[in-house]
């Protein structure tokens, strides 16, 4: 498989904290991949980076042959990099179709009927079609973290990025997303997972790298990295 | 209320004012009227930015007032005609919109609202510092005779304030439905969210800053010739910045009848309270109402009269 997101050498500073020294990572297309780290160990940064939230201080990121790591987030969310949030970012005082309709309108340039049809498809993968009507901000945990991957995915992504999309969740409903995760790499989407949940994780990634103070400090195969003494340390301690 | 409807209304409304100017009524009916009319373009304007986008603009004042004095430089210098006067001021304060607009790079919420304050004390300092239009004692203004077969010059003031507020009301209308009132309300809820959906936020809350500001300014442009002298102290009087804040908020704000219903309503009220009891007492029932209607209903008349249609059905 070719490589659809290069990062290489990825540095970024807080004032004097360096929350990313020197990332680089390589994911090919269609891949599953997951990223661990303890908290604070700068998964979301790094991700922030990749999306565009943030801007990183040094190194490069290209996504499909293309450098974006000056782009804007919406100008890569044009290119194909989508994302949910970690804390669930609704359009509150819109309906749930209505939420997927913004990244219709903004990415695919449909609006109207054409819009609220292919919204409706979307709402009835996920299993959210019966709340298609329902003010975002009357849902609940599990519809959120559901309609936050639908809107991703309104935005026509090449990659899919779900930080944390499983916290908080009970054990069936972490299957139910596991399982709405598995059906879009299927349809040829590249994942990158970001979960504590450590099963969930397990399961889900073909390979997995850890991050641990701003730098990857093991990647593999989900068991080589389990097993991994620096691994276990990141997470214990010693 | 589909589109032909709209604007049906708007030409029908539109058709009544200016036929007004022209009926036998009292000459005062056009001197309040031009301020209630002035208050629908004025609300209509910040609704844009502050109901659709959700930044809320305390600097109302300083918009108003260089609408005024933008019309009052053209006039001066060159004896511009109303027409003239009323885009120079929609052209200058429509900039001090992009220039605000580009402190939302960096400033959210309150924030935001405090660095619109500080606009207005810049701009008074300047005026006041400015000999060409007054300074601090101001300027008495002789009117040109009305053009366009009006009877009195305040007469036409009212007819063109009117065609002002369709204009205005239309404006929001259409932004409310269009693209960019979608990508307003999205990061209005959400900024990173809106971003990452593909909208660009900072562009789409450039373009807001600029129409209502513009807007603002068109609305005080004419305000030099409605009174025939300017001074700083009522041109960038806060009243102004409270008011306009307050009509929206009453009338419902996010949609574009919430800042017409709350204008028409508060506005009148003002003018008759003034007529009636006092001037002064105006300033409080502007108070009084704002606050009862964030207490009692936060989504002003607008959502009183949706949640009363959902309890009756």
């Amino acid at each position: 498989m070719e490589t659809i997101l290069e990062v290489s050498g990825v540095r970024k500073n807080f004032g004097g904290f360096t929350a990313l020294s020197d990332v680089s990572l390589a994911v090919a297309g269609g891949e599953r991949l997951g990223l661990i780290g303890p908290n604070g160990s700068g998964k979301t940064t790094l991700i922030n980076c990749i999306s565009g939230a943030l801007l990183n201080d040094a190194g490069s990121i290209r996504f499909d042959g293309q450098e974006v790591s000056r782009k804007t987030a919406h100008e890569r969310t044009r290119l194909g990099i989508a994302r949910s949030f970690q804390i669930p970012r609704p359009f509150r005082s819109m309906s749930v179709l209505e939420n997927l309709m913004v990244p219709l309108a903004y990415v695919g340039g449909i609006s109207g009927n054409r819009a609220r049809t292919e919204s409706m498809e979307i709402l009835s993968h996920m299993g959210l079609a019966a709340k298609a009507q329902t003010l975002s901000s009357q849902l609940s945990q599990v519809e959120l973290r559901k309609m936050e991957l639908a809107r991703a995915m309104a935005a026509r992504p090449k990659l899919l990025i779900s930080d944390e999309a499983m916290a908080g969740l009970a054990g069936t409903e972490v299957d139910e997303v596991l399982k709405i995760l598995f059906e879009l790499n299927g349809q040829g989407i590249t994942i990158i997972m970001i979960e504590h949940i450590m099963q969930a994780v397990m399961s889900f990634s073909q390979r997995v790298v850890c991050l641990d103070a701003g730098r990857i400090i093991c990647e593999g195969t989900p068991e080589t990295v389990v097993g991994n003494p620096e691994v276990q340390r990141a997470y214990l301690g010693d | 209320m589909s589109s032909i409807k709209f604007w049906i209304s708007a030409a029908v409304v539109l058709a009544a004012l200016v036929g007004m100017a022209f009926s036998g009524a009292n000459e005062y009916v056009f001197f309040a009227g031009f301020v209630v009319l002035q208050f629908v373009v004025l609300a209509s304007a910040w609704n844009i930015l502050g109901g659709y986008a959700g930044y809320v603009n305390f600097g109302v004042p300083a918009f108003v007032a260089t609408g005024a004095y933008a019309g009052l430089v053209v006039f001066k210098a060159l004896g511009a005609p109303l027409l003239v006067q009323i885009l120079m001021g929609a052209l200058m304060s429509g900039l001090l919109g992009l220039m605000v607009g580009m402190l939302t790079l960096r400033l959210r919420g309150i924030f935001f609202s405090i660095a619109t304050v500080a606009v207005i004390f810049i701009l008074e300092t300047v005026v006041l510092n400015w000999r060409f239009v007054g300074g601090a004692t101001g300027l008495q203004l002789a009117r040109p005779e009305p053009s366009f077969g009006f009877e009195t010059y305040t007469r036409m003031l009212f007819a063109v304030m009117a065609v002002m507020a369709v204009v205005a009301v239309g404006i929001s209308r259409y932004l409310q439905y269009s693209h960019i009132g979608q990508g307003l309300r999205a990061l209005r809820d959400s900024e990173e969210a809106a971003e990452c959906s593909g909208v660009p936020t900072l562009k789409l809350k450039l373009i807001a800053c600029t129409i209502s500001g513009a807007l603002l300014g068109a609305g005080g442009a004419p305000m030099p010739m409605y009174l025939s002298f300017i001074e700083p102290a009522s041109s960038f009087n806060l009243s102004y910045a409270v008011s306009t804040l307050a009509m929206p908020i009453i009338g419902g704000i996010g949609h574009w009848a919430g800042p017409v219903i709350g204008a028409l309503l508060l506005a009148s009220l003002q003018q008759i309270v003034t007529v009636t009891i006092s001037s002064e007492l105006n300033v409080l029932v502007v108070g009084v109402l704002l606050v009862l209607f964030v207490v009692i209903a936060p989504e002003g008349i607008l959502g009183l009269v949706k949640s009363w249609k959902r309890s009756s059905k």
